[in-house]
């Protein structure tokens, strides 16, 4: 069977030789990168602009960026028909493709997020180096941290005042940098499908804009879900820890704490909602109102076929109702979390609809093509390019996120900003 | 204080950080290459064109059949490096257009396949005109194609051949996805991007491309627009030729005789 045939369904005139070649690991690429870079932002809003509410969420949303960064990669490699070449990108960069600058952008990115968690870090792992120097006697399992802290600590153990300050300053400058590089491996990845010259629905100069919206968006959104979930079994833990010791912070304390970084985490999650939510709009009334050759099937893909994909989950559950969520007076982190959640799903809905709805139709514009996600699958095909490839996407950065905090706890730690 | 042995040491290690980097960035010019190896560049004196004459075709698909078998495009795959297009136009200014299986066995019915929708009966006596239109790769001049691929695993020849590198492509599917034309796909054994490129193994020996060989009709012809006297660029450029969407800018190079507004 040819490439896309298993969930391609053809209706008038298609060219033979397209199906829908991009499928839902191209809607996981710019849905997870999204996140990453959303993420970043978060954790920079703190540290460069020096929002001090957001404190506890910042290096909340640094470390989970990091735990995403392999996942944005990953859905690429799953989609590549030669995943084993994949590195050729990096290797033999052509440089008139708007791919080719991915290794570099993403590699810049990476190092720009790993440097700066250490320095974020590096007190807490001299300290914890320190520690575990002093003791007597080293079981195994400390005797691995001690050597794992060591590791990472690289041989730079002054914790005098200067030093921290020095550490201060990285990670600052760390992070301004750091937000114009996420933009750009975000907005990058809008650019390549906006230059598609080929594609009518693509092609439009707002595309990586729109993308860096929807990303900021998508990515604050997660922090928040993950962040709720997150302060929610703490208050299990500490609630069950409290039993034997009176002087942890008791569940209370804690939740007017969750509430507060929440509430304002979720304005700056609205701010960019309307800037994303105004650039799509301006998009769709200039094709209605420029109307060339493609508005025709265009039109009939927006509000026809893809009608309820694009305005009753997009936008409707999407964007609207987590809006009336949010503002409505006296949030709650069960709200919060809802809102999020639909968030998510919006953003999620609306790669969605521009990467399988792009493909909706033939480059002959006179007929349709329809994706049927394969569910079972039965070949590696439709295992890699299925539910299930997808999910294994999804999954992947909280399992990461849960390795990196058992070495690199993000709650309770003295950092060094 | 730097002593002069570590000042020396650490520029060392600067310029060596440095040129590493730097020389994994070399660019690859698949171009260059080629023309290294065989000598040949753009100031050769053969571009490539391609003339289909629509008055011609009568739709039997030999040309597709030959196609397959010539460049072992599996027969049996739903994928064609070129196919034929029936367009059927009627009284009311409807047009109905199908391509079934790239008609590598030709139109066996009347009836014009819809695709999942079925087929679609039309009135032979409220038909107002009908036709049909072989496809193929237009090599074009600035080939989209060729600008995205991120590896250089697609390049164009000095003759103006659009070529694919099966040991280079990653499969991304960004060339697919780039071409207006829709003439790429993935080879169903090599999963490779795959394309028509006017059978250069044949044309580079003297020979021509195996559908303009298996044209009964001579609706398929291969030329060198650089060769004044070549029969096939003297009616490109006196007749009153076409070609298919210019507006993408990718300057087509395959020309038609004929060529209906319908036409997409």
């Amino acid at each position: 069977m040819v490439h896309g045939e298993a969930w391609t369904i053809k209706e008038l005139f298609v060219y033979p030789n397209e199906y829908i070649y991009w499928s839902i690991q191209i809607v996981m690429y710019p849905f997870m990168t999204g996140l990453v870079a959303g993420a970043f932002v978060l954790s920079s809003l703190y540290h460069v602009f020096g929002v001090k509410q957001l404190k506890e969420i910042a290096r909340f949303s640094l470390v989970f960026s990091l735990a995403l960064l392999p996942v944005a990669m990953l859905p690429l490699l799953l989609h590549l028909q030669q995943p084993q070449r994949g590195i050729y990108v990096m290797m033999t960069p052509h440089f008139t493709s708007a791919i080719a600058a991915f290794g570099i952008v993403f590699t810049t990115y990476g190092m720009i997020v790993i440097s700066e968690i250490w320095f974020v870090y590096r007190r807490f792992i001299v300290e914890t180096v320190l520690e575990l120097r002093s003791k007597q006697r080293r079981g195994n399992v400390e005797s691995a941290q001690f050597f794992l802290y060591s590791l990472l600590a690289m041989g730079a153990m002054d914790l005098s005042p200067e030093a921290i300050h020095k550490d201060e300053r990285a990670v600052g400058i760390l992070a301004g940098i750091g937000i114009p590089v996420a933009c750009f491996l975000h907005g990058y990845a809008g650019f390549i499908f906006g230059s598609v010259k080929a594609n009518a629905l693509w092609m439009t100069p707002l595309m990586p804009v729109i993308f860096i919206c929807s990303a900021v968006v998508s990515g604050v959104a997660l922090c928040i879900v993950t962040y709720i979930i997150a302060m929610e079994i703490r208050k299990q833990i500490s609630a069950w820890k409290r039993k034997n010791d009176p002087r942890l912070p008791s569940n209370e304390e804690l939740r007017s704490a969750e509430i507060q970084t929440v509430t304002l985490t979720s304005k700056y999650l609205l701010m960019f909602m309307v800037l994303a939510i105004t650039l799509e709009l301006l998009d769709l009334i200039f094709r209605n109102y420029t109307a060339v050759k493609s508005w025709d099937i265009l039109r009939s893909v927006i509000y026809e076929k893809d009608f309820f994909k694009i305005f009753v989950l997009q936008y409707g559950f999407g964007n609207v109702l987590p809006f009336i969520i949010f503002l409505l007076p006296g949030l709650t982190i069960r709200r919060a979390l809802v809102g999020s959640l639909l968030v998510l799903m919006g953003v999620f809905m609306m790669r969605w609809n521009v990467v399988i709805g792009g493909q909706a139709f033939s480059a002959s514009f006179s007929g349709f093509m329809e994706y049927r996600l394969p569910i079972w699958p039965n070949s590696l095909e439709t295992l890699k390019e299925g539910l299930f490839g997808a999910l294994a996407v999804i999954i992947t950065p909280f399992v990461l996120f849960f390795l990196v905090t058992r070495v690199l706890p993000v709650f309770g730690v003295k950092d060094t900003h | 204080m730097m002593n002069r042995r570590d000042f020396c040491k650490k520029t060392m290690i600067v310029a060596g950080g440095l040129v590493i980097p730097l020389a994994a960035l070399e660019v690859f010019n698949p171009k260059r290459l080629l023309a290294e190896k065989s000598g040949s560049d753009d100031k050769s004196n053969v571009r490539w064109v391609f003339l289909v004459d629509i008055h011609k075709c009568v739709g039997c698909g030999f040309c597709v059949k030959a196609c397959k078998v010539e460049n072992e495009v599996p027969y049996d795959a739903n994928v064609t490096r070129t196919w034929v297009e029936r367009y059927v136009v009627t009284k009311d200014g409807q047009t109905a257009i199908d391509s079934p299986r790239g008609a590598k066995d030709g139109f066996t019915t009347q009836k014009i396949d819809q695709g999942h929708l079925g087929d679609k009966e039309i009135d032979p006596a409220s038909i107002a005109k009908a036709f049909f239109v072989p496809k193929l790769c237009n090599q074009c001049d600035n080939p989209a194609c060729v600008q995205v691929c991120p590896v250089g695993a697609t390049y164009q020849t000095g003759d103006g051949i659009v070529l694919v590198d099966r040991s280079w492509c990653i499969g991304c599917g960004y060339c697919v996805m780039g071409c207006p034309y829709g003439v790429r796909f993935f080879h169903p054994v090599y999963h490779v991007a795959e394309k028509c490129n006017f059978c250069y193994h044949r044309i580079t020996k003297g020979m021509k491309p195996a559908c303009v060989d298996a044209c009964p009709f001579g609706a398929r012809k291969i030329g060198n627009i650089r060769d004044p006297e070549d029969p096939v660029s003297r009616i490109i450029t006196s007749e009153q030729v076409n070609v298919l969407k210019e507006e993408f800018g990718t300057k087509p190079q395959v020309f038609y005789l004929g060529l209906s507004r319908e036409v997409k």
